[in-house]
């Protein structure tokens, strides 16, 4: 059942350009800095050398490159699942699912599970970016990694905060403004200091991972923004059934 | 004896302050088309979207083929098939795609979602557009999509929001066929504000009002009822007195200078009643049958006034 909802969901989201033309731009802005980076690098290579204990390939090209991979997604995933409720919401689809012997919990897993997989296309090719390093020369496979562990974690959170501000509107256009601002939000939290602030904030927990520290707190942060978002949405399509 | 398909007791949906639906009671069985009628904002749609699972009711409960739809609803879904409004479908997938999603989510197994989908197409029309875009389909098209996906897996009851809104005539009839096939062997609450179609399919008639269940009948109990009235206007009317005196006549409604509605006994014979007026000299100028019974219930029982 949760299959059949997010073979049917992913089935829409590829037969519309949007999907396309997001992972396309995403992709070629990504590119660009990617090639960029590889070019500075180069340059600065001579004085690496004479360096001891000089910063690598890693740390100069591939940590940033992730922390750029965090910035463009943050943008391009609210639009993405910016039609996954509200879509159905206005175009009346919804009750087809309501009237179905599924449960909402059902529903909501199978529209997340889409957004996963066409996020798992995305982050593949991400990746293979800085993999593709591999042909010249060695990377920190560690760190490298952690900062894959950490753009999964990030984007799962990121996805289910889109799904969470579909579930809210009918009308795709603010879900995907309103995602945005708090996902922004998010991200820029920490900068009012220490304390809880920082812990709520998610670019702290983000860029220890993507240096290559993995700690079970910053972890379990993603999962339980992840968790909670998952959970307001079914919640919130109990309610609508009750309030109309 | 077998359960109700639908059984609903003492149904009521507020929205805010207003009170759209109020104490509603309802049995479906199979075999049985039930027609469902009324005004505009009668509270038809929001009725059948409680019994559909896709709203809460306020008060009350549902049972769907014996199981409570609040306390297991997954399992009360099962029997169930319903046409929204608003038919719900995805322009992009194509009809096949479509029904096959929708099989499938009904609990159907592959294998089964093939064969049902096949089934369903010939009986809606849609054999030859199984490759098509459902964005690309006219409205009649995406309708009869829409009856399809209501019962691609034969579920016990059908419930259909004003399924013929957008079919032209042939459609029409061609639907009206399909219906009848169906109630055979399913139990279908039909919601319409087209008397015709009850009339033609229906065995039974709710007709609802400001929320509550105006009146029920059976249609049998209609068509016996049905044509015991006449329309006639006259050239030169006599005193009402005799008018009443005609033969199988029981009483006389005064409906302008020169018209009358005429109520017949149950035995009167309407040509008996022409030759005598003619004989009379009071200028036969027309004669109708009157509105039939639905027609005058249904006016009766929305505006509280008795129809011309």
């Amino acid at each position: 059942m949760i299959l059949g909802i997010a073979g049917r969901e992913l089935r829409s989201l590829f037969l519309s350009p949007l999907a396309w033309i997001l992972m396309s731009v995403s992709m070629l802005l990504l590119a660009w800095l990617f090639l960029v980076r590889l070019e500075e690098f180069i340059q600065l290579q001579p004085r690496l050398a004479a360096l001891e204990n000089a910063p690598g390939i890693t740390a100069i090209l591939v940590v940033p490159q992730f922390g750029s991979a965090a910035m463009i997604l943050m943008l391009i995933v609210p639009v993405l699942c910016m039609g996954l409720f509200a879509r159905e919401l206005s175009s009346g689809t919804f009750s087809l699912l309501l009237s179905s012997p599924v449960s909402v919990t059902q529903i909501v897993l199978g529209k997340y599970l889409a957004v996963l997989a066409l996020l798992g296309i995305l982050l593949l090719l991400i990746v293979l970016m800085p993999l593709s390093l591999l042909m010249g020369g060695a990377l920190d496979l560690g760190t490298l990694a952690a900062c894959i562990l950490g753009l999964v974690l990030l984007l799962a959170a990121y996805g289910a905060v889109g799904l969470y501000f579909s579930s809210l509107t009918r009308q795709p256009a603010i879900a995907a403004v309103s995602s945005y601002g708090a996902l922004l939000l998010l991200w820029v939290l920490d900068l009012a200091g220490g304390g809880l602030f920082s812990y709520l904030g998610m670019s702290g927990h983000f860029q220890r991972l993507t240096s290559g520290l993995v700690f079970s707190s910053d972890m379990l942060y993603f999962m339980l923004l992840t968790g909670l978002c998952l959970t307001l949405t079914i919640r919130r399509l109990d309610t609508l059934r009750t309030f109309g | 004896m077998e359960q109700p398909l639908i059984k609903a007791v003492g149904l009521y949906r507020y929205f805010g302050e207003f009170c759209a639906v109020r104490d509603l009671a309802f049995n479906l069985n199979r075999g049985e088309i039930l027609g469902l009628l009324g005004p505009n904002g009668a509270g038809k749609s929001t009725t059948l979207r409680m019994l559909s699972g896709a709203l809460a009711p306020s008060a009350g409960d549902i049972w769907l083929s014996g199981v409570n739809l609040r306390e297991h609803p997954r399992q009360a879904k099962k029997t169930l098939g319903y046409l929204p409004e608003v038919p719900p479908l995805y322009p992009e997938l194509t009809v096949d795609e479509y029904l096959g999603y929708c099989a499938g989510l009904r609990g159907l197994a592959a294998p089964q979602c093939a064969v049902a989908r096949q089934k369903v197409k010939g009986r809606c029309g849609l054999a030859d557009h199984g490759g098509r875009l459902i964005g690309n389909l006219s409205k009649g098209y995406r309708q009869r999509v829409g009856i399809a996906q209501a019962i691609v897996h034969e579920p016990g009851a059908i419930i259909l929001d004003e399924p013929t809104s957008g079919l032209d005539p042939n459609q029409i009839l061609e639907f009206r066929g399909l219906i009848r096939e169906l109630g055979k062997h399913h139990g279908i609450i039909l919601s319409t504000h087209i008397l015709q179609e009850v009339k033609a399919v229906c065995d039974r008639v709710y007709i609802m009002n400001e929320g509550r269940l105006a009146t029920s009948a059976a249609m049998e109990q209609l068509a016996r009822h049905a044509d015991r009235n006449l329309l006639i206007r006259l050239g030169r009317p006599p005193a009402l007195e005799a008018i009443r005196d005609l033969p199988g006549v029981c009483s006389v409604g005064v409906l302008g200078e020169s018209r009358f509605r005429l109520e017949l006994e149950d035995d009167a014979a309407p040509g008996v009643i022409a030759e005598r007026i003619v004989n009379s000299g009071w200028d036969l100028e027309e004669l109708t049958s009157g509105v039939t019974e639905l027609e005058h219930i249904f006016t009766q029982h929305t505006t509280g006034k008795i129809p011309s």
